[in-house]
């Protein structure tokens, strides 16, 4: 398990919510990422990945109520996205029509306290995409449409079976009065790159604080040189795998010479 | 044990991706061809997207060519004259088949045209390969001896403009055809990831009456360039050239052609083209059965980072 927690913030959090607490001020969520970035090795087939975080100015009162609900949300690195449907043509299966996307997080794993329908109602989880089916997908064009509607479901559809959008409910849990824990279900396929973590807190069902942070998913090993390379410098990929197959074609004439 | 293909990203099984290298390797040795019209397929049946089966086929291409050309280059059965002038249509031809291939992978079409273009080629090879071996097997039989080349004899291609000579295949020929094929073989190699000798070769022997001794050497010689040319302008136009699974294949496939090679020699010519052409057949079918099957999931996702 991957464990990216920040105590000292906590103790920190907690000093300066007994110093202000004759006010009464506006509660304020923090999240602490222990490191701006995470290697991935190849062999990597998902792990579950643990933020910390705090609450400051807490009331006790809806605390003890179980009144306090908290959303953490890891958002892939946005891309443009083309999605295809196929039919059948002259007996054929071809892609036959097709919408384009703008901006689409390649992943969106949610986590919250409680299922998110029974957090607050669905106006605000649509306006702050805090379900993965929630997320508004926008199109280039073509929106107005009829048919748009399968697009965007077929393709949320898609992003859930590879299990690059989910939603965790009860997978954040208080483990103090002001501490909590969000787990998240990172897939095998989690996109490389910069991801945002988001997190929101709500008190009886209104939104009171939130807050956000980046955190880089990279990977890391022999495979993955190879594919920066692929990547970054396409030229001299090409010509070294040439060489390459130049080098194997020869070795294996010498190897196996019999004239 | 499983290893991770960087560009095609997905982990595979290392036994099996080599197995399949050194059957295919194993496959052109025994009969003499490159094995890309092969292992292209072979790579999309085991769900490697076909943008990356085509290119790093193309790749592997180039290290089994290397190794038929070193043998031929010894006997002298290389034309060098003749292969440079084909590599010109090729190169030509590679370039605009990439771009070709960008096109239809822009507009999602990609793996429809692969497939179609594998059907087609494969369909109509293995069907006149069928028909010429079983043929000649029937002639054996009677006794008549199987000749395939008629010297002396002139078709339409000699009567074409802008003759050039070429010694080493005793041959005064426009070069106008020659340019044309070396083009198609270009196209052909970049968006199907095959060599082209198994067009290549019956259009030298047939079509330009290039003797027999230095047809496969002079087709494997352009096609180790054209190969390199269009794995290149793969990797550079289309980043789809996977570096691990070329280099898995292509050991494979060079071991393989080694025992492929001694147990050719132990089958005759008609009975190794009939069964050749029952495999390019059946290849044909298999994917010819993919494009009519209902598939199961209409919808299919491609995203561009930004």
């Amino acid at each position: 398990m991957l464990v990216r927690m920040l105590l000292a913030l906590a103790c920190q959090l907690l000093a300066t919510s007994f110093a202000a607490a004759e006010v009464a001020p506006q509660e304020r969520i923090e999240i602490g990422l222990s490191t701006e970035s995470i290697p991935i090795t190849a062999n990597f087939s998902g792990e579950v990945l643990t933020i910390f975080g705090a609450i400051e100015n807490i009331d006790p009162l809806v605390q003890r109520q179980g009144r306090y609900d908290v959303f953490v949300i890891l958002e892939g690195p946005r891309t443009q996205l083309t999605t295809r449907r196929k039919g059948r043509v002259l007996g054929i299966w071809m892609n036959v029509e097709d919408r384009a996307f703008n901006s689409v997080p390649t992943s969106y794993l949610v986590a919250s306290t409680r299922l998110p329908r029974d957090i607050t109602n669905a106006e605000t989880l649509g306006r702050l995409g805090l379900t993965a089916g929630a997320i508004r997908l926008s199109m280039s064009d073509g929106e107005a449409e009829p048919g748009a509607d399968q697009f965007v479901n077929a393709t949320k559809n898609l992003k859930k079976r590879s299990r690059l959008y989910a939603t965790f409910p009860a997978s954040v849990r208080f483990v103090s009065q002001t501490l909590f824990r969000a787990q998240l279900a990172l897939p095998a396929n989690v996109p490389l790159g910069g991801h945002r973590v988001k997190a929101f807190l709500f008190n009886s069902g209104q939104l009171v604080a939130q807050t956000n942070a980046n955190l880089r998913i990279e990977k890391a090993g022999l495979e993955f040189e190879v594919f920066r390379l692929a990547q970054d410098r396409p030229l001299i990929y090409g010509f070294a795998s040439v060489l390459l197959a130049l080098a194997v074609g020869w070795l294996g004439r010498i190897f196996f010479r019999k004239d | 044990m499983s290893i991770y293909l960087p560009i095609a990203e997905l982990s595979v099984n290392l036994y099996v991706l080599f197995g399949m290298g050194a059957a295919v390797g194993f496959l052109s040795g025994m009969f003499g061809v490159g094995g890309g019209f092969l292992i292209t397929p072979l790579l999309i049946f085991y769900n490697i997207p076909p943008a990356v089966a085509v290119a790093t086929g193309a790749n592997q291409v180039v290290a089994s060519s290397v190794s038929g050309v070193l043998s031929h280059l010894k006997r002298g059965g290389v034309d060098f004259k003749l292969g440079i002038v084909l590599l010109i249509g090729g190169i030509f031809g590679a370039a605009i088949g990439v771009y070709i291939f960008s096109l239809l992978r822009e507009i999602g079409q990609l793996d429809l045209i692969v497939s179609l273009l594998y059907v087609a080629f494969l369909g109509v090879v293995g069907s006149l390969m069928m028909v010429e071996s079983v043929r000649a097997m029937r002639k054996a039989k009677g006794g008549a001896p199987a000749t395939l080349r008629k010297p002396g004899q002139h078709n339409w291609v000699h009567g074409l403009p802008f003759k050039m000579r070429f010694k080493a295949s005793r041959l005064y020929i426009s070069v106008i055809p020659v340019l044309v094929l070396g083009l198609l073989i270009g196209l052909l190699a970049s968006v199907m990831g095959v060599g082209g000798g198994f067009i290549m070769v019956p259009a030298l022997i047939y079509l330009l009456k290039v003797p027999t001794n230095v047809v496969i050497g002079t087709s494997l010689f352009q096609i180790i360039f054209v190969a390199a040319f269009t794995t290149i302008m793969q990797a550079w136009a289309n980043q789809t050239v996977d570096m691990v699974l070329a280099l898995v294949l292509m050991v494979g496939a060079v071991i393989g052609a080694q025992y492929g090679a001694q147990a050719g020699q132990r089958l005759r010519g008609e009975q190794l083209r009939a069964l050749l052409a029952g495999l390019v057949l059946l290849v044909a079918l298999r994917l010819a059965y993919s494009l009519f099957v209902v598939p199961d999931d209409l919808f299919s996702l491609s995203q561009v980072a930004i």
